[in-house]
């Protein structure tokens, strides 16, 4: 396990190398000037020049990646334009708030997801069956900004039992984990339950029944682990698209949060901020798609000895 | 008495028969041949002997099935659970797929003994490294730690077959146990469970399509066509002087030393699907031997003057004219 | 010559059957008027709208539905339902444009990868590989971060979004298919590499492609409406789903159908393709081409 575990970590590498060249370049590939990208509009020769000098924008390209890199380990962000205070500083105000929301809508999405594959599995053909499967229908369809507005309108507005916005108590995580969590919930149901059918057809199965095993534990200690495992690949894939949600729901809702600061950020044309983020976010992708495959390998020991 | 016995087995499955009035019997110690091409039936025979046709939603329709002096068909699903893996043991088809790839064969194997002999964890690896031994695994102690992937086709078999034993059952029913298998390989499973048979005295339902793995185990032979019993006899007896139409072809089929090229033989037309059964004898579109009546009565299973019996009009008539 | 002519396996010629197929089930049938009224609406927009979109009329402004406009008005007085459609305008084209280059894109990588295996197999895999676990949303605002926002980055970001899919898609189908027996003979009958590719792989690759690229669309829909909602798609005063309701969402208390209309149209547009999608799946058969994605 240990070995496979470092195999995998060996890999990122090169794919941090990647995304992190990528978000580099967005100054140099926006039109213009990249200086413009980093400095307040109106500010004088002078200002600009620090900026310049403190970028190195003057040398070659590979050696401002390095001292780009060389300034993020340290832990500088750069300087955000509009707020004029280290990015460092506003990265970490706001990541507590996304890594609340993205850790409860997983959990959400997992759990619920889970039980209602299970569900439907177990139930297939029946009217609690295709009840389920519509709601999947809905739930992963449904824009999820809009579905958000929509639970706002309900449960805040007309309702009044949640805060339409903001991030002031606990109570406000609740419109905003649904919103991306009914949708997880529809993708991991979705799979759970086309996995608990497969499994079920396997012939490993047949022998467990012919053991004289009963049928209940076989469900759920045999079949429901062996489907878990293409459960666990697709969220470990998936992960991304529950940070995309987050996103998203943070404008939605007005939440702080590194979403928020994106977005905003790219309305403003604050470059530093724009790039600290989404750097942020991919090695939350990453990260987040390493633990699905460590959960996996845990899982299922075929993989531990396949990977090359 | 018979240990097994069974008696016009007719089965439904969403409308369909694909068995239809099969009857057999096995005693301890003996190995039985149930023999036949796919979609014969043999496999769902298996399945009803087990009481394990609801998971592929069929049901028996009629017959019996008497095991011990217990009705089968007449017990309900606990009782069926008792005696699954305890006294009546199966041996699937497929070795690669019919271990569960996430848990460990050790475990898999002390399963059937926590469960029906009530061991403890301890007491279960004991016996089952013990019986993995007598299979002849080698380094049992160390492959009963070992997940099923890391083990060849060979050796995951003989797994299975350590885990229908675990229990001591009185019968085992083996699908088609060396199909998937190399054919020395086969040869080696096929030793192994005759020598169960003999030092154990249990009774074996082996499954097969393979005439020369029935010549070579086999004490008696019930030949299937299309979910009903064409011929069943002796081993020696139905390779000596076969009878159906279908027997002859079918040991005709297997080849031979010397044979010149360019002789092996098949059977024209192929095995008719479950939704397409012809009416009366099933054989009589193939049967070199077909009769006016074939196509319109079914022929009945008569026992014949020299022992075994025989499905079919045209040895009905033979024997009958003398 | 005439050998080559019978190894050719079913060609897509059985169109009649399949749309049969599709329409009888009442999925299908339901999903399939919806989405052909949507597509006309869209193109005559123009002749149909109550109201042009921009016609602003501050006396009506926010207000809710009525005979005069069906589907209220907004907070300048625009007719909420002739914007709507006009919205289709701008949703379908882009998203049906940018996938359909996708797609092209993506059968060309992939059948390349597929058809001649080594280096560049791997190259293209592991980018496919990199990008597929990556969010579509973050990709989109990546390209908006460099590109600036307008519909020509919305494309932009869609078309790269999918792309991943497709080619992945197209390799799996020529990998499956480069090992068939007709390929082998044709191969030995002398043929070309592009001759092989155009004519015999190509072909029976297309189906399960081109109905990933129409439930693509449905997602490329949302991704659409996501960025116009962040204002950072389509820019006023071309009309779009997404910026109306962010707009809208300002009035969320006064004047809710100006969130709540576009957005049903998304969700329902976006649910009938699916459904039509598997429709289309299950006429064809090619549930099992699909596994994967």
């Amino acid at each position: 396990m240990l070995s496979y575990a470092l195999r995998r970590l060996l890999l990122l590498v090169p794919v941090f190398f990647a995304i992190s060249a990528v978000v580099f370049l967005i100054i140099h590939l926006v039109p213009g000037d990249p200086i413009d990208s980093l400095t307040r509009i109106g500010s004088t020769p002078a200002q600009r020049e620090i900026i310049a000098a403190r970028y190195g924008l003057d040398r070659p390209l590979l050696e401002q990646y390095f001292i780009w890199l060389g300034k993020l380990v340290k832990g500088d962000l750069g300087t955000a334009i509009v707020l004029r205070r280290p990015v460092a500083e506003l990265i970490a105000q706001n990541l507590p708030y996304s890594l609340a929301l993205g850790g409860c809508a997983l959990l959400f999405s997992t759990f619920f997801g889970i039980l209602a594959g299970v569900i439907a599995a177990i139930y297939k053909e029946t009217r609690v069956d295709q009840g389920i499967m519509a709601g999947i229908l809905v739930g992963s369809t449904l824009p999820s900004f809009w579905l958000g507005l929509l639970l706002i309108l309900i449960f805040s507005v007309q309702f009044g039992w949640f805060p339409v916005s903001g991030a002031r108590s606990w109570n406000a995580l609740v419109l905003p984990v649904l919103t991306i969590g009914l949708g997880g919930m529809a993708l991991v149901a979705r799979v759970t339950r086309i996995a608990m059918l497969e499994t079920v057809q396997k012939d490993f199965v047949l022998l467990l029944h012919a053991k004289g095993l009963p049928a209940l534990r076989i469900q759920l200690r045999h079949v429901l682990r062996h489907a878990l495992m293409p459960v666990v690949t697709i969220l470990g894939l998936r992960i991304g698209w529950i940070l995309g949600g987050a996103v998203t729901v943070e404008f939605v809702f007005a939440r702080p949060g590194l979403g928020m600061l994106l977005i905003r950020g790219l309305g403003q044309h604050d470059y530093p901020v724009v790039q600290a983020c989404l750097l942020m976010l991919s090695i939350a992708v990453m990260l987040g798609t390493l633990i699905g495959d460590f959960v996996q390998a845990a899982m299922d020991p075929r993989v531990r000895s396949s990977l090359q | 008495m018979a240990l097994l016995e069974v008696s016009d087995l007719s089965i439904d499955i969403a409308g369909i028969k694909p068995l239809d009035g099969i009857g057999f019997s096995v005693d301890e110690g003996r190995i039985l041949g149930l023999v036949g091409e796919s979609g014969s039936g043999k496999s769902l025979t298996a399945l009803s002997i087990m009481g394990l046709l609801p998971l592929i939603g069929g049901r028996v329709e009629r017959g019996s099935i008497r095991f011990d002096g217990i009705e089968l068909t007449a017990q309900p699903e606990p009782a069926l659970r008792r005696l699954r893996g305890r006294r009546i043991a199966f041996i699937s088809q497929n070795p690669m797929t019919s271990l569960d790839p996430v848990m460990r064969v050790g475990a898999q194997i002390d399963q059937v003994s926590r469960l029906h002999l009530g061991l403890d964890a301890k007491a279960a690896a004991a016996r089952s490294i013990a019986l993995m031994e007598r299979l002849r695994i080698p380094a049992a102690a160390t492959v009963y730690h070992h997940y099923p992937h890391e083990l060849s086709g060979g050796m995951k078999q003989r797994i299975v077959i350590t885990m229908a034993l675990s229990a001591d059952p009185d019968l085992i029913i083996a699908d088609e146990p060396t199909t998937a298998l190399d054919v020395t390989i086969q040869a080696q499973i096929v030793q192994l469970l005759m020598e169960l048979v003999r030092d154990r005295g249990v009774a074996l339902i082996l499954i097969t399509h393979d005439m020369g793995v029935v010549a070579q185990a086999c004490d008696h032979v019930v030949v299937l066509y299309a979910g009903r019993v064409a011929e069943s006899n002796g081993v020696k007896e139905i390779f000596a002087a076969p009878r159906h139409p279908y027997t002859k072809a079918l040991i005709r089929c297997i080849p031979r030393d010397g044979m010149t090229p360019g002789s092996l033989a098949g059977i024209p037309g192929s095995v008719p699907s479950v939704a397409k059964y012809p009416s009366g004898c099933r054989f009589h579109p193939r049967c070199p031997d077909v009769l006016k009546i074939c196509p319109e009565a079914v022929p009945p299973l008569e026992p014949q003057p020299f022992g075994g019996a025989v499905a079919c009009h045209a040895v009905a008539a033979r024997v009958t004219h003398g | 010559m005439s050998a080559e002519a019978t190894f050719t396996p079913r060609r897509a010629d059985f169109r009649r059957s399949v749309a049969g197929k599709v329409l009888s089930t009442p999925k299908g049938a339901i999903a399939g008027a919806y989405l052909f009224l949507l597509v006309l609406l869209a193109i005559f927009a123009p002749w149909i709208t109550p109201y042009p979109y921009d016609a602003q009329n501050l006396q009506v402004a926010s207000q809710a539905p009525s005979w005069a406009h069906w589907l209220g008005t907004d907070e300048f007085g625009r007719d909420v339902l002739s914007r709507i459609i006009y919205g289709a305008r701008t949703s379908l084209s882009v998203s049906t444009t940018a996938i359909a280059v996708s797609v092209f894109v993506g059968m060309v990588l992939g059948a390349a990868a597929g058809y001649f295996g080594g280096l560049l197999d791997r190259a293209v895999t592991t980018v496919v590989d990199l990008s597929w676990s990556f969010p579509e949303i973050l990709l989109a605002l990546i390209l908006v971060a460099i590109v600036g926002p307008g519909l020509h980055s919305t494309m932009f970001a869609i078309g790269i979004a999918y792309l991943a899919q497709f080619t992945r898609l197209t390799r799996a189908q020529i990998l499956s298919l480069k090992g068939e027996t007709y390929v082998e003979a044709t191969i030995n009958l002398g043929a070309s590499h592009a001759h092989i590719v155009f004519r015999h792989l190509m072909p029976n690759a297309l189906a399960p492609v081109i109905v990933c690229g129409m439930l693509a669309t449905g997602d490329a829909i949302i991704l659409e409406a996501t960025l116009g909602f962040f204002g950072l798609g389509a820019q006023p005063p071309v009309p779009s789903w997404g910026a109306m309701m962010s707009s809208g969402s300002a009035l969320i208390f006064k004047a809710p159908w100006i969130i709540i209309f576009p957005g049903l149209v998304v969700a329902i547009s976006v649910i009938a393709i699916n459904l039509f999608g598997d429709a289309l799946i299950r006429a064809l058969d090619i549930r099992a081409s699909l596994r994967e994605v």
